[in-house]
């Protein structure tokens, strides 16, 4: 019987959050957490997460198991489970609503102010806007991003100031934009991200790169945007 | 008495995904006041999940193609009871709406030319059947839904788009005069239940795959749409057709795009030969996904399956390199390699056909208009109603959904509702308010369960509804046997409409919210059971051991099945496209 231990809070009855066990029959299988979350909710319907997809693209499931940050769906036991323990946790650093769910509107806050849609002034040709295999190239390992929120939950820098420091989700669809071919907006989006605070105050820490459940690198796309700050700067 | 909070807008959508989000960048553009409730967060869609890309005649990878060669390829796949008017207006709107899609940023992959990249896909042709197989599926690596819906709600973000994330719709609101003037929703985070107006309510719920065990989908596919119409009394249409896609992982049931297909994968049984070559000698395994999910079945049946215990078989795509597979499927390679322990580029996925499309749904016309008949059979229009997307059928897949189209779809409905929708505000839309009677109405389901005490637990029915569904309504059926699964399903109804609710908590009850879904999973499968059940023929996903032959003379027709009486009525297809001659029935073959 593996050994659970989850994160309850409901703000209705609880005047403080508190852990509850569960004791989970696997069956000897190297399940997902999420489907070991299922089980429990099978037990006690009361326990709330988020999950949609169950496939990792949705980006529903971010949490924090064992200490580390990643999506239930798609986390296997044997990944990340220690003497027969696991400890589940919401995302850090964001307001808990129940149990397992998070207040992401900081998160999606930091996302908006981004502007992360295609800025293009010039009138739309009767295709499409040509942009070849090397300039599509930029976009990759950028625009995959699920906004699961593990990254910049995993971020000192954010903890800090999650009202001012857009955090390396919010950078990476920063760059993701600045890197296509198609978007004529550069300058007034490195105006946007020209303060003491919006990048940097990354640190590089790379606790991004190494949650991150998409294997994208947060540190280098801000690293990216630094350069780019400063090479307008002089 | 009701007693509830009322928001009103022009227009509400009910739904965050690809359809949805299309109709709402739609009317937010022209400045109505739109909002879109959802019950996840937008991008956490199920359209997220759609992966080889969207089939369109762009003419990139063939500057000759033409979109009247994919509208004869959709409906010879659709088994000929997709509508061709339908079909004819998506397949030449097509092109428009995907480049719209560009210019809103949406990362396609590209040729060398610049232009957006197309690949092979299943039922694909050139010259209406003649000219061999076509390229014409647009593709971001094979990321594509998740590529498009980001951009769409990105797009929605541009345009100020109002978003109830995290609302559940529970039941539809209508007026004295039967219309359809907004609907019940619960916001989760505070489990106030409120009031949403509409002058134009569009339903974009997407599926309902989970009535099956065995599913692609996500968990929140639990057709809600078809639920809230179906106990407002409103028909479905061809319900009994559901896709099954010939590689779902085995066991897991995850996708894998028929795009590796496209690539040059293909599917070998234990022996290690190609069988497709055996059941569609010219398309091989770009068949249509009934005839590939079939041919899989057959050879696992007659002892041809691969694994330990012959239940699935294989799909090859080490032969196309490590280049190929990291830069065309390395979201295949991801999956594969955590759900199947299998690397792609050494080794075969296992796969096994996996329930994954509704073709099915709310019947409408071509700008998204709900339709229902009177006891004598006379057609309208429901006043209010409006839907797009998976859980419409307008019907562009009749029988049998192509690989590619399902995108193309719900983009080109999805706009399309939106622009009619827009047109008819502006000349101006009046609908009688609900009075408290009305809202008390469909508010009463929920103050049931509110109520309610005792019953058995939601998890454990929703597994033997899916058990049932996944038993007697599979890739091949039968009468006897679906007679019995009809049985168990109203078995099943008192039961589920009895289920427990302990946890009466308000804040954040996705408790309250699986039980209000495993009654939509259930009208759904009610729906399918007895429909299938009275369809006696074989047709496109619907096929019978005990009525193997297509019967062009009974049955080339829609179903419509009315929920008041479970009936099945028959309705006409259309045969008449306004710009190109009708496409006639013909023996299907690959």
């Amino acid at each position: 019987m593996l050994q659970v231990s989850i994160y309850r809070y409901n703000p209705e009855s609880d005047s403080e959050p508190s852990m509850q066990d569960f004791q989970v029959d696997t069956g000897g299988k190297d399940l997902m957490v999420l489907d070991v979350l299922e089980l429990i909710k099978g037990q006690d319907t009361t326990v709330a997460y988020r999950r949609s997809c169950r496939e990792g693209v949705c980006g529903s499931d971010g949490l924090n198991m064992n200490g580390v940050n990643g999506l239930a769906c798609i986390t296997a036991l044997s990944e990340t489970v220690k003497d027969n323990k696991l400890i589940i946790r919401p995302l850090p650093g964001l307001p808990v609503v129940r149990d397992l769910v998070v207040d992401m509107s900081m998160f999606y806050a930091q996302y908006e102010k981004v502007q992360p849609y295609l800025l293009n002034n010039s009138p739309a040709p009767a295709i499409e806007r040509l942009q070849s295999p090397e300039e599509r190239e930029k976009l990759d390992g950028l625009y995959e991003c699920i906004l699961c929120a593990c990254c910049s939950t995993a971020c000192p820098s954010f903890w800090w100031n999650p009202d001012r420091f857009i955090g390396p989700s919010g950078l990476l669809q920063a760059y993701r934009f600045l890197a296509d071919s198609r978007d004529t907006a550069t300058d007034e989006r490195l105006a946007r991200l020209d303060d003491p605070f919006s990048v940097f105050r990354c640190h590089g820490i790379q606790n991004c790169v190494n949650v991150c459940p998409k294997g994208l690198n947060p540190t280098r796309a801000i690293g990216h945007i630094r350069n780019m700050l400063l090479s307008k700067a002089t | 008495m009701a007693a509830i909070r009322t928001i009103s807008f022009d227009g509400v959508i009910v739904g965050g995904g690809g359809a949805g989000m299309r109709a709402a960048l739609q009317l937010a553009q022209s400045g109505y006041k739109t909002a879109v409730i959802s019950k996840v967060f937008p991008t956490r869609s199920h359209t997220v999940s759609a992966q080889g890309g969207i089939t369109c005649a762009i003419a990139s990878d063939d500057p000759n193609d033409d979109w009247r060669w994919h509208m004869y390829d959709t409906v010879k796949g659709s088994d000929y009871i997709g509508d061709q008017d339908a079909i004819e207006y998506m397949c030449s709107v097509g092109p428009e709406a995907v480049y719209e899609l560009e210019h809103m940023g949406l990362p396609f992959s590209r040729t060398e030319e610049g232009r957006i990249y197309q690949r092979p896909f299943g039922g694909q042709s050139k010259n209406f059947g003649e000219g061999g197989q076509a390229a014409r599926t647009c593709a971001a690596a094979d990321r594509t839904g998740h590529a498009l819906l980001h951009t769409l709600y990105q797009g929605n973000m541009k345009n100020n788009t109002v978003f109830f994330n995290e609302w559940y719709a529970t039941d539809i609101v209508k007026n004295q005069d039967g219309a359809v003037v907004g609907v019940i929703a619960i916001c989760m985070e505070t489990g106030e239940t409120v009031y949403v107006k509409s002058k134009a309510t569009v339903f974009a719920t997407g599926g309902a795959g989970r009535i099956y065990a065995s599913t692609t989908n996500a968990h929140i596919n639990t057709g809600d749409g078809i639920g809230m119409a179906l106990r407002a009394g409103f028909p479905v249409q061809d319900i009994e057709m559901w896709q099954f896609h010939p590689t779902g992982i085995a066991g897991a049931g995850v996708l894998v795009t028929e795009g590796c297909r496209g690539e040059g994968g293909y599917l070998i049984n234990k022996d290690g030969e190609r069988f497709m070559e055996r059941y569609a000698p010219n398309a091989k395994d770009l068949a249509g996904r009934d005839v590939v999910a079939r041919s899989m079945v057959l050879e696992i049946l007659d002892g041809r399956g691969c694994g330990p215990e012959g239940d699935h078989v294989f799909l090859k795509l080490d032969h196309l390199g490590e280049e190929v597979l990291e830069s065309r499927l390395p979201g295949i390679c991801e999956l594969s390699r955590t759900f199947a322990h299998a690397d792609p580029v050494k080794e075969p996925v296992p796969v096994v056909p996996t329930c994954h499309y509704m073709m099915g749904g709310i019947p409408t016309n071509v700008h998204g208009q709900a339709l229902t008949r009177d006891a004598s059979g006379n057609e309208s229009v429901i006043p209010g109603l409006y839907a797009c997307g998976e859980v419409a059928c307008v019907s562009v897949h009749g029988a049998n959904r192509l690989g590619g189209n399902s995108l193309l779809d719900l983009v080109v409905f999805g706009r399309a509702s939106g622009l009619y929708i827009e047109n008819a505000l502006r000349e101006g839309i009046e609908l009688r308010d609900a009075s408290d009677t009305d809202i008390d109405a469909a508010m009463s389901r929920l103050d049931k369960l509110n109520n309610s005490a005792g019953g058995e637990k939601v998890a454990d029915l929703r597994k033997e509804l899916q058990n049932t569904m996944q038993n007697h309504f599979g890739v091949f059926r039968n009468g006897e046997f679906m007679q019995e699964g009809i049985k168990k399903l109203a078995d099943l109804r008192d039961r589920i409409e009895g289920a427990s609710l302990e946890d009466k908590s308000m804040a954040y009850n996705t408790a309250r919210i699986e039980a209000l879904e495993l009654h939509n999973l259930f009208e759904v499968a009610e729906a399918t059971a007895i429909t299938a059940e009275e369809r006696k023929e074989s047709r496109g996903a619907h096929a019978r051991e005990d009525f193997t032959e297509r019967d062009d003379e009974n049955w080339l027709c829609h179903s419509m099945y009315f929920p008041g009486d479970k009936r099945v009525e028959k309705r006409a297809v259309n045969f008449e496209p306004k710009t190109v001659d009708t496409f006639q029935p013909k023996a299907r073959t690959y």
